[in-house]
């Protein structure tokens, strides 16, 4: 009953039961954090709007991003994963969810920033119904932490407009 | 080493009941242990529940040896979410995040494009030869949470397979000959 075997499985058997609840309490912590995020995007302009070869639609716009999502952080968050994506709907396809930019933000003090920036994945459609097509900007943000329960949520941005015509 | 010859001779000196006890014992563990996995696959409705993360394609997110917490449920795939999902052909799951979402309402339709946070490329090359988009039928979980470096364990042992030999070797000598 006390042989080292009993001794180093008990002990490890406690370690990992400790270490479990501490992961556990961490993450329920999160939950007392009540978070005011505030952001902005303005389309400074469209760089290009073509019909490429297989008939589908791509846009190539830059926009300015603000935003402060320093509420965000808790002490058990490791990094906030943020992207920018453009919703619309098409007489072909009733939800589109193309996602434009995203960031990974590793620090409080980095949450609240400025950029502005072109897209950096191509908003592409399927097909060709983007022609003075409204669509919403969201910013959706992902925080993911050091250990437990990952949390998500978007501000919906709306009001924006492709041109009507393609342009080279 | 002393210590195995103390265990040669409880060996030596066991009756055939207690032998049968132990084995039950064993028996009883085991399938607790399989309980709790179904037990798991049926509460988040997904076929894993839990993964292990193999690649560094989400980090600084998620590491190599991180373990993952996965749920299923019937509501429609977005983007942003994380996903696990299986390549028609291939074995290894991979995890990786939604950013594009193409949905038709009437025929149900759904075209998903994922991308590891820290890939530059999307995950066409991924998928099946000739297949463009994801189908939300390929997809096993969303990841809910995750614990740091506790699939290291699980790595080790498929990686190594000797040492899973010695240590469930060790585990049936250990149970198998203690006094209780």
């Amino acid at each position: 009953m006390h042989s080292f075997g009993y001794r180093a499985n008990a002990v490890l058997t406690f370690a990992l039961t400790i270490l479990a609840l501490m992961c556990a309490i961490a993450s329920f912590s999160d939950n007392f954090n009540f978070p005011s995020p505030s952001a902005e995007i303005q389309i400074v302009g469209f760089n290009g709007f073509k019909k490429k070869p297989h008939g589908n639609d791509e846009v190539s716009l830059t926009m300015n991003i603000t935003a402060d999502l320093q509420s965000l952080f808790t002490w058990n968050t490791k990094q906030l994963f943020i992207f920018v994506a453009a919703e619309y709907e098409t007489p072909q396809n009733s939800l589109n969810q193309v996602s434009l930019w995203d960031a990974i933000i590793l620090a409080k003090e980095h949450a609240k920033f400025w950029i502005q920036t072109k897209n950096k994945y191509r908003f592409v459609d399927q097909g060709s119904n983007l022609r003075g097509k409204d669509f919403n900007l969201t910013l959706h943000w992902h925080v993911m932490p050091k250990t437990g329960k990952m949390f998500a949520d978007k501000l919906v941005m709306s009001g924006f407009r492709i041109p009507e015509e393609h342009s080279l | 080493m002393g210590w195995i010859a103390e265990h040669v001779e409880s060996i030596k000196s066991m009756k055939i009941r207690d032998t049968l006890s132990q084995l039950i014992t064993l028996g009883m563990i085991v399938s607790t242990a399989l309980i709790i996995w179904k037990a798991l696959m049926c509460l988040t409705g997904s076929e894993s529940p839990v993964v292990v993360v193999l690649s560094g394609s989400m980090e600084p997110g998620f590491k190599r040896g991180d373990i993952l917490f996965l749920h299923m449920s019937e509501a429609p795939f977005r983007a942003g979410e994380i996903v696990v999902y299986n390549v028609e052909g291939k074995q290894i799951p991979i995890v990786h995040r939604v950013i594009e979402v193409h949905e038709q309402e009437n025929s149900g339709k759904v075209d998903i494009l994922t991308k590891g946070d820290a890939n530059d490329w999307n995950d066409r090359s991924l998928y099946a030869y000739g297949q463009n988009w994801l189908k939300p039928q390929q997809i096993m979980g969303r990841a809910v949470g995750f614990v740091p470096y506790a699939g290291w364990v699980t790595i080790i042992m498929t990686e190594k397979p000797i040492i899973k030999y010695i240590l469930v070797g060790a585990l049936g000598l250990l149970v198998i000959t203690s006094k209780d």
